[in-house]
């Protein structure tokens, strides 16, 4: 237990710029240091930015805008809550929230795993290329906008306009929606749905039954415009 | 008797409703869908066609041609960034993408930008690796489809280029049709193979001026602050927008005026948002004048650049650089007579073609089809790009010299004159023969 807290390398951001901070994350490789724990982030934007390496990192605080944004390998803990844009474009890795996140959590991500403890606000997930998201609270309009692939994970309720204009994205919600957006559907819960959320679930530490959500998606109506369809844009 | 009606005395064509106007009632009458075309806008609007350039006299001296130096180089992008873009000609290749431009046309512009020391630009489909191979100094843009976009690309690029709008359609976001997306398109976009893929028309994870300039301070965390950043704006209120970008932290404004191409967008879009260039210049170099910052932040002006007496004019106007995207794809073989005949089975010809979201341009430039692909030498199509843009930089330092300047960028608003009322008071520049710049000079603002 000492030999691995001797190991974790703290970084303060009373004292150390987000420059700073980010320049020694982005030239931390094997032989640097690999555990970190930052502190007083006190919502200060782009935290761990364009990581590119296997780093542990747990943030003791609130973050502002694009914490983890564009990561790749590292797994980052944030005891707090998030701003806008938390995790965008992740490629890899993963990204945990213990508290709430702010609009376009998961925005664009191509991969990873980003795990919301409490609700997300606004667009989460917004154009998302194959990130999975798991979110236990609620998520707020026009989440899953566009969404092209991976999946979101709501365990409370969706917002309006959940899954607007979806193309190949899995959304599975276990309370209420209050209004699906343009040519997203509700779908059956196969076997293969059923396997995939019940290992998001799990992945994400969050304890629920998979038979209790339903699934989401596209209605492929409008992937090849018609103007027949003129009236759903 | 024949249904072919027979122009000729008697017969007057309506200026309102013209064959080019009843042709498109008659074909929405029938389709019932607006009309998607590439290029840019081909309606007439005030351009630099309309401004003279004052050649030295009396008062100032020319410089001798060729053996008096005019520089042409120019820097861009070192107001934050630790590497900024060293070019050699004023003159760059806009952002095209791979997608609606085959991967040979991309490598292409590599290759021609390369050979005269000049950047290309990445488009809304990613970084390919055809075009990072063979461009020096590659542009990559951020845009909100975000289509590609990742880390490793960013780092790999010499800079850049948050897309906010694009002139050919200020407001509106980009559609590739399903005919274009290959295997390799839909990989890239993470998008099924055949279906249209739309591009938003606002980003994703930000809005308004304060979220950019936090969103540009992300881009530099993650490129460790040695690539430049450039904002592109679509001209429509250019002293605001480009306030806003400097405010936001851009070290370059892109600039798109109304006449700027693009690759697939409703023709009424192109023809009907937006300002031309040659009013949206003065209006963004005052923005950086009032805020102190002109050649600071480096303005690079687009929008049916041809020629270099559009070089010449836009630089004299305040502009540090240009951007062309059609003239490029014209220099590269697109609309070349050779192509006659296809042309016209696709219903045009050589010259009028723009279906380029189609994907069936027989010069293989604008298509995803292997076959039409392969018919385009991307080493003689960058050679031809080559020629071009010398040929340009020659005529604009020939314009330069002339009004005895030592680089084209010490051309001014001085040295030009209009030829009609409405450029005067656009380009804020006097009418030839007179002092009068309608709007200024004591007239009514």
């Amino acid at each position: 237990m000492g030999t691995a807290e001797q190991t974790v390398e703290v970084v303060d951001l009373t004292e150390t710029t987000i420059r700073e901070l980010n320049q020694r994350l982005h030239d931390a490789t094997d032989g640097g240091p690999q555990n970190w724990r930052i502190t007083h982030p006190n919502g200060l934007h782009a935290i761990g930015a364009g990581i590119n390496a296997p780093l542990e990192i747990d943030i003791d605080g609130h973050v502002g805008y694009y914490c983890a944004g564009m990561n790749k390998e590292a797994n980052v803990r944030i005891h707090g809550s998030a701003g806008v844009g938390l995790a965008e474009n992740i490629m890899s890795g993963t990204v945990i929230v213990d508290g709430d996140t702010s609009q376009s959590a998961g925005a664009t991500g191509r991969g990873g795993l980003v795990v919301v403890r409490g609700n997300a606000a606004a667009r989460c997930g917004i154009s998302m290329k194959g990130v999975n998201i798991v979110v236990e609270g609620n998520v707020g309009h026009l989440s899953g906008f566009m969404a092209q692939k991976g999946a979101l994970v709501v365990c409370g309720d969706a917002g309006e306009a959940l899954g607007d204009s979806i193309y190949e994205t899995h959304i599975y919600v276990r309370g209420s929606v209050t209004e699906l957006g343009a040519d997203c559907i509700e779908k059956d819960l196969k076997e293969f749905h059923t396997a995939e959320l019940s290992g998001l679930l799990a992945e994400a530490g969050v304890d629920a039954n998979p038979s209790d959500f339903k699934r989401y998606g596209s209605a492929r109506k409008l992937y090849n415009f018609s103007i027949d369809n003129a009236d759903a844009y | 008797m024949t249904n072919e009606p027979t122009p000729g005395a008697g017969m007057r064509e309506s200026a309102l409703f013209d064959r080019n106007v009843i042709h498109e009632i008659q074909r929405k009458a029938r389709e019932g869908i607006y009309d998607i075309r590439g290029f840019g806008a081909k309606r007439k609007v005030p351009h630099f066609d309309d401004l003279l350039l004052l050649g030295a006299s009396v008062s100032r001296y020319p410089l001798e041609g060729y053996r008096e130096r005019c520089n042409t180089a120019v820097t861009l992008g070192n107001r934050y960034a630790k590497n900024p873009i060293e070019l050699e000609i004023p003159i760059t290749i806009a952002g095209m993408s791979f997608g609606a431009l085959s991967a040979q046309a991309k490598e292409a512009l590599g290759r021609g930008a390369t050979a005269v020391g000049t950047s290309t630009t990445t488009g809304d489909g990613g970084m390919t690796e055809e075009e990072r191979g063979h461009s020096e100094k590659l542009v990559y843009q951020l845009l909100p489809s975000r289509y590609g976009m990742n880390p490793d690309d960013l780092r790999r690029a010499d800079a850049i280029e948050v897309v906010i709008g694009q002139g050919a359609k200020p407001g509106g976001g980009g559609m590739l049709l399903g005919q274009k997306i290959s295997d390799r398109v839909a990989e890239m976009r993470d998008l099924p193979k055949g279906i249209d893929q739309r591009s938003s028309c606002r980003h994703p994870d930000w809005t308004g001026p304060d979220d950019l300039e936090i969103k540009i301070g992300e881009l530099r965390e993650i490129t460790d602050w040695r690539i430049p950043i450039y904002v592109k704006i679509a001209a429509s209120r250019p002293y605001f927008d480009v306030a806003l970008a400097v405010k936001s932290g851009a070290d370059v404004v892109v600039l798109d005026g109304m006449e700027g191409g693009t690759a697939a967008t409703q023709d009424v879009f192109i023809e009907h948002v937006g300002i031309p260039i040659l009013s949206a210049i003065p209006e963004a170099v005052d923005s950086l004048k009032d805020l102190g910052m002109h050649r600071k932040v480096q303005l690079v002006v687009s929008g049916g650049i041809r020629t270099g007496a559009d070089v010449a004019k836009a630089l004299a106007l305040g502009a540090d650089a240009v951007s062309i995207g059609v003239a490029a794809m014209i220099a590269l073989g697109d609309n070349a007579p050779e192509h006659q005949q296809e042309y016209e089975k696709l219903g045009s010809g050589a010259g009028y073609y723009d279906d380029w979201h189609e994907g069936r341009d027989p010069a293989g430039i604008s298509t995803q089809d292997e076959e039409l692909g392969k018919r385009f030498n991307a080493e003689l199509g960058g050679r031809r790009l080559a020629n071009y843009l010398r040929a340009m930089v020659l005529e604009t330092q020939t314009l330069a010299r002339a009004c005895g300047k030592s680089d084209v960028r010490n051309l001014e608003p001085e040295d030009l004159v209009a030829l009609t009322i409405e450029a005067a008071a656009m380009a804020r520049v006097p009418l030839a023969g007179t002092k009068w710049i309608p709007g200024l000079n004591g007239n009514t603002e």
